[in-house]
């Protein structure tokens, strides 16, 4: 029968990518002992992303990171332990919608390259959020690969600057897990 | 609800919680506090007790928690008294015991502008603290305070620290006291097993021909002594314990094996790689008990069964983990065996039986010098009862007590065992004797080890509290020592406490002791440790006894670091045996 869990001891397993999502109480050091934590126990976290939910002084955090099923079960066990996290799962990439999004800025002094740089932000369904006369900044959402896909494509323009925000992804159908947070009944205090 | 400032809040939800006793030190931003419970000190409901080093207020708390299983309390004013706790709390920490930080705090006006004795203490204890909170309103500390209590003794104990700025101290509100128990919201220990987890593990337990226990300090701290000793004698499974599980079953057992690891028995470490099922209970496969990793218990099956989910598959791989109180889910599964027809592996005890003969260390009392401490041991193990409990020190001087000394039963062996924090022993005998008044506490300790917490001294006599301290006196740092002296090709660099001559003692520890109030005994024959233990254990004020043992006798066996099990040093005895 195999042993559960790899364990410190035996070889390493492949590295992954793995996102997990957490639910915690929104209130001051969180994100530091979230971090904190992170670092203590080596962990290597790649997009982080952080928001209000429509739960009242409930925040959503969405870690996509890097590592071998047995530091990934560590990662969602140390994090279960802090009294302020309140529901933790680990995200499939097949069971769950995941978005990413960013601004991109691209050199376009030249006519042709221009036109052809809106082409391609159409097609990949991006916004023009702003123009100047030498550069065009693109908003693209999707996952990161369509990201990926877009700066590859623009970057013989020339890329002025980027800015990407982490990843955050929702799991798919009615199922709703984290279940019961709306009538979990915070503490209340400051 | 009542109108009432911060300081009293606290005062008054400590009380609540039943505490009895806080250790520590007062300061500029803690006094409020303090000036508040003077009046409960003055109704004989709460003791403060003046330690001499924060840090020692933590380890007093600490040695409190272990004797009596309660919360241990201590207090530190801000900045400087707060980050001396850290040690205490990251010791604490890492041995699973439930203690309650209480540290001052510059006014929140004042905090993040470098004011002064301002230090980061939420930030820095982060880390190595359960939960840590700051109290921004008056109103809330009777939440706060209850959760803290809740969150320190419950699940997996740990330490919990409560931070606390002057302003709130003082400031007034209208506040409630929470009644009865308080839902967690993210907070919620697995305490029953799984039932269908119960039954596998049952019929694994029962089809297991060579099987051992490992007792690990979860056992101690969930009190599942009865039922590790039930489980045992049904099974016929024979019980190492761990450094932390120790007393766990009585050491004279004849399914005891003693303890496991670096310097643990022989015939427990040699037993760890024959046994085809291994059931780890409440322990977390430190590498100090298993070696290198790769090689450990690679024929067993493992059992894992924890409190704390995270320590499963954390070092080891397991086949059948299960998550709960060690004394809840040992009564599940002996339950679930009695269901079952069990039988004792025959040939298996048998084989224990000789491992155990082969397993005698019984060193001659006579007449040598420098004296052994071995010897040491051997005496102090014959004033030892059911009622005494002994503390350590860290070093060579731990193990010699930990290998050679038994106790009769759990929270009587207090010992640093995860972060191995010299000077731990003195003030934790402190603390346990303030929690069990009536017993007997001995700190087994070394030169180098009490002299970190010697100051403590002053604590001991002036609010009466008599411990014994015994001083394995080797005029060195011991164990780094060994280390220089096996693997380290003799070279001793800075490891000498004592000068080079030894016409000298630095310090006399029996001047010393008296210099604060105590009584010192300087021990050099054999002859004189009996009658020395024996007025030390008689004596209502603390007795220092200065034993100057051979320095030379190393602690065997000795699992070299990183080394696997098979690869450890065995004891003298064990090597004649064979």
């Amino acid at each position: 029968m195999a042993r559960i869990n790899s364990g410190n001891g035996k070889e390493a397993g492949t590295v992954g990518s793995h996102i997990i999502t957490f639910l915690v109480e929104d209130r001051p050091g969180v994100f530091a002992k979230v971090t904190g934590l992170i670092r203590r126990r080596n962990f290597n976290i790649a997009k982080i992303t952080v928001g209000p939910t429509h739960i009242e002084k409930v925040t959503r955090m969405t870690f996509l990171i890097k590592a071998d099923e047995a530091t990934l079960e560590q990662v969602v066990k140390q994090l279960n332990k802090m009294v302020e996290v309140l529901r933790i799962t680990e995200l499939k990439p097949k069971d769950c919608v995941i978005r990413e999004l960013a601004l991109i800025k691209i050199n376009t002094s030249d006519q042709q390259e221009r036109n052809e740089a809106m082409q391609f932000s159409n097609i990949f369904r991006g916004n023009i959020l702003d123009l100047s006369p030498t550069s065009l900044t693109v908003e693209i959402t999707g996952d990161s690969q369509k990201i990926d896909a877009f700066l590859e494509l623009t970057k013989r323009f020339g890329i002025i600057e980027v800015a990407r925000t982490g990843v955050t992804a929702l799991a798919r159908g009615s199922d709703p897990r984290p279940r019961g947070v709306d009538l979990m009944k915070l503490l209340e205090y400051e | 609800m009542v109108m009432i400032s911060g300081a009293k809040a606290l005062a008054e939800s400590l009380r609540r919680e039943d505490v009895k006793h806080l250790f520590g030190i007062t300061g500029g931003a803690i006094m409020n506090l303090m000036h508040k419970l003077w009046e409960y000190g003055e109704a004989e409901e709460i003791r403060m007790i003046t330690c001499r080093h924060e840090q020692c207020a933590a380890h007093a708390a600490e040695g409190y928690a272990v004797a009596s299983g309660d919360v241990g309390v201590c207090f530190a004013t801000s900045g400087p008294g707060a980050t001396n706790l850290v040690t205490g709390i990251a010791d604490a920490f890492l041995d699973s015991r439930p203690i309650v930080a209480i540290t001052g705090q510059v006014p929140t006006s004042l905090v993040g502008n470098d004011a002064f004795q301002e230090a980061d203490i939420i930030g820095a204890t982060m880390p190595m603290t359960k939960a840590n909170f700051q109290f921004h309103r008056v109103k809330d500390i009777p939440l706060l305070t209850k959760m803290a209590f809740k969150i320190a003794k419950t699940g997996r104990p740990g330490p919990v620290l409560l931070d606390f700025p002057k302003n709130v101290q003082i400031g007034e509100e209208h506040v409630e006291f929470p009644d009865g128990e308080i839902e967690i919201p993210g907070y919620n220990p697995t305490l029953k097993g799984h039932p269908r987890q119960i039954k596998r593990i049952a019929k694994v337990l029962k089809k297991a021909e060579r099987p051992i226990m490992i007792a690990g300090g979860g056992t101690i701290s969930s009190m599942a002594n009865n039922e590790v000793l039930e489980l045992a004698e049904m099974l016929g499974i024979p019980i190492i314990n761990t450094l932390m599980g120790k007393g766990i079953i009585p050491e004279t057992h004849p399914l005891s094996l003693g303890m496991a690891g670096m310097h643990g028995h022989m015939c427990a470490n040699s037993v760890m790689n024959q046994a085809d099922l291994l059931f780890a209970v409440g322990m977390r496969f430190s590498d100090r008990i298993t070696g290198k990793l790769e090689h450990f218990a690679r024929e067993a099956t493992i059992i894992h069964l924890d409190i704390d989910s995270a320590e499963i598959g954390k070092n080891v791989g397991v086949h059948y983990p299960i998550v709960g109180d060690a004394r809840i889910v040992l009564r599940q599964i002996v339950e679930e065996l009695k269901k079952l027809e069990v039988t004792k592996p025959n040939g298996w005890m048998q084989k224990i039986k000789q491992l155990k003969e082969k397993c005698q260390c019984n060193i001659p009392l006579t007449d040598i010098q420098p004296i052994k401490p071995q010897q040491v041991m051997r005496i102090l193990r014959e004033h030892i009862d059911s009622k005494t409990i002994v503390t350590t020190g860290v070093g060579r001087n731990q193990m010699w007590a930990a290998h050679y000394l038994r106790v009769y039963g759990p929270r009587k062996f207090v010992t640093s065992g995860g972060l191995g924090t010299m000077g731990f022993g003195f003030p934790a005998a402190i603390g346990a004797k303030v929690a069990k008044p009536d017993h007997w506490v001995v700190d087994v300790d070394g030169d180098g080890s009490f002299l970190m917490t010697q100051q403590e001294l002053a604590a001991s006599v002036i609010e009466d509290i008599p411990v014994t301290v015994i001083i394995l006196n080797d005029q060195a740092l011991g164990m780094v020592r060994q280390w220089q002296n096996l693997f380290f090709e003799e070279r001793y660099a800075v490891t000498d406490l004592g000068p080079k001559d030894f016409k000298k003692r630095v310090p006399d520890f029996a001047k010393l002791a008296e210099a604060f109030g105590a009584n010192g005994i300087l021990v050099e024959r054999v002859s004189e440790i009996g009658p020395a233990i024996k007025e030390a254990k008689d004596s209502d004020v603390t007795t220092v006894i200065d034993v100057q043992i051979d320095r030379s006798e190393n602690i065997y066996p000795h699992m070299p670091s990183g080394a696997k099990l098979e690869e450890i040093i065995p004891c003298p005895s064990w090597m004649e045996a064979e």
